[in-house]
């Protein structure tokens, strides 16, 4: 069934996905604040890295929304939930420089280097930040096709954060979460490969009809 | 909170100095309402119901003398944060869960079996193991192998008191504890995170310090169940995971025990475990520790001090390389 909401609609539709993407932020501030988890560092970092991941599950999932259901207004909301997902992850990378290293970037460097799943964090989270710089208009119109290219990176971004969570949960075995996100994940992306697969098949028959 | 003895020489507490149960059920449970109406969300609403479950059941008092030798004069955590946040996988693996789900733990009636290399082999009741030896306050510091640490006022014996009674003979080198895996009272056994029943173990030397603690209780009362109710082990030196909880076996072994997570992940979990500032857990840094409810979140760490700073124990690991046996 398509959905064709008009301007007004879809500027609230926007509103809407906004607030619900900062209410985890409120609520992990609104606690913290209120002195309630045991150990605040652990709440901040946990609490930000799952929403970080979680919401870039979100962005990747716009595509197939979009493929499945013909509502390509939600291509429209895309921008704003993946600057939401860097903003979460901004948040957890502070969490870690500040909150545990006391701002120290010495330390900080030898944690990255030392640590399998801490570099593959923090190479993510690198990642993410030319997405982010590059999501105002005036750069989508000045990159071009380019542009699009960039973005292709969240399809590394997405298994190195994986590969963060599943190495940072195989220190206690717990591996429950990180299956489940691990399969969106993949079913994100497997899609993807699909359809590319798809599509160069239908090229070649056409090819050779001509032929 | 301070644990105060009147100077009658009785170590009850006045009745003056009791509130009564139902009146602070009753101001908890308002001020947790309070607090969820005001809240944003459905996190608070949901930590003031488990926080009014947990208080739910009063936990018997229990008299202890502080052993002003052993303990710490750091300042203690709190009780509320000492029993909310634990790591007790058969309850749960976030550390939110032991305190939700640990009421389905029946701590009566309770024994624990002693077998295996002794000359008295015993199967023993809890209460009657709570009387075995005159009880002992002793504030700890706890440090958790996850780089946060806790000062805890504990209430047991030393662990050396319950062994003599059991005569071990020449061949046990080692004791291991062995914990309830009851799948019926513990909803956490059913994941596959740890081969359950957990188990623990130390050298019989570490075991006869007198450090190591019988526990059956904490802040001047029982064990919470999330804390290892009824009876768990506390070595002050050693990560926090040495420590087993609940226990229902203590069996007297010739060989190494194969505890539960130098068992499932040896190259991050060794079997002496002790705290060592110097050698990193592999994916983080064991040289500085956060102390749970000081100073928030812009305190710095500490710094952790080797064997927990409990150094009478070094002469135990005399010539050992604590670098290979971590």
């Amino acid at each position: 069934m398509a959905i064709n909401p008009s301007p007004k609609q879809l500027t609230a539709v926007k509103a809407v996905v906004f607030v619900l993407a900062l209410l985890p932020f409120l609520r992990i501030a609104y606690l913290v604040a209120m002195g309630v988890p045991v150990d605040p560092v652990e709440f901040i970092t946990h609490g930000s890295g799952d929403w970080a991941l979680y919401i870039l599950c979100a962005t990747l999932a716009v595509t197939p929304l979009r493929r499945f259901t013909g509502w390509n207004w939600v291509i429209r909301l895309r921008r704003m939930v993946g600057l939401f997902a860097f903003f979460y992850a901004f948040i957890h990378f502070l969490a870690f420089l500040w909150f545990d290293h006391g701002f120290d970037v010495a330390a900080m460097w030898r944690d990255v280097l030392k640590r399998p799943f801490i570099t593959v964090g923090f190479i993510a989270f690198v990642l993410l930040v030319p997405l982010a710089a590059t999501s105002t208009q005036a750069m989508i119109r000045k990159l071009g096709r380019r542009w699009a290219q960039l973005h292709k990176l969240i399809y590394l971004i997405a298994p190195l954060a994986i590969l963060h969570y599943w190495w940072m949960k195989a220190g206690k075995h717990n591996f429950e979460q990180p299956i489940v996100w691990g399969s969106v994940v993949a079913v994100l992306l497997a899609l993807r490969v699909y359809w590319s697969w798809s599509r160069a098949r239908t090229t070649a028959a056409a090819g050779s009809v001509r032929s | 909170m301070l644990i105060k003895r009147p100077s009658n020489g009785s170590n009850l507490p006045f009745p003056s100095e009791i509130t009564p149960q139902e009146v602070y059920l009753e101001r908890r449970a308002f001020i947790a309402k309070m607090a969820a109406t005001a809240a944003v969300g459905s996190g608070l609403w949901e930590m003031a119901n488990r926080e009014a479950f947990a208080q739910a059941a009063p936990l018997a008092k229990l008299a202890a003398t502080r052993n002003a030798a052993l303990s710490t004069n750091e300042k203690q955590t709190s009780f509320q944060d000492a029993t909310h946040y634990n790591n007790f996988y058969e309850f749960g693996t976030d550390k939110a869960d032991p305190a939700e789900n640990a009421h389905t733990l029946r701590t009566r009636p309770w024994t624990v079996q002693i077998e295996g290399e002794v000359k008295k082999p015993m199967t023993i009741d809890i209460d009657r193991l709570t009387k075995l030896a005159p009880l002992e306050e002793r504030i700890y510091r706890l440090r958790c192998v996850e780089g946060w640490s806790m000062v805890i006022p504990w209430v047991g014996y030393s662990l050396s008191s319950l062994i003599k009674q059991v005569e071990p003979t020449g061949n046990a080198r080692y004791v291991e504890f062995i914990s309830l895996a009851d799948r019926s009272q513990m909803p956490g056994v059913k994941s596959r995170v740890l081969d359950w029943p957990y188990v623990e173990g130390l050298r019989m030397d570490e075991a006869m310090h007198p450090l190591a603690l019988l526990t059956v209780g904490m802040y001047g009362q029982v064990l919470p169940n999330q804390n290892g109710a009824p009876v768990r082990i506390v070595l002050p030196w050693k990560y926090g995971f040495k420590s087993a909880k609940s226990i229902v076996k203590i069996r007297f072994v010739r060989d190494q025990p194969k505890t539960a997570w130098n068992g499932i992940a040896s190259n991050e979990y060794g079997f002496y475990s002790n705290v060592n500032p110097n050698v990193d857990h592999p994916r983080w840094s064991q040289a500085s520790e956060r102390r749970i409810g000081e100073g928030g979140l812009f305190a710095p760490k500490r710094k952790t001090l080797m064997f927990n700073g409990y150094d009478e124990v070094a002469p135990l690991y005399a010539g050992m390389d604590l670098k290979k046996f971590f």
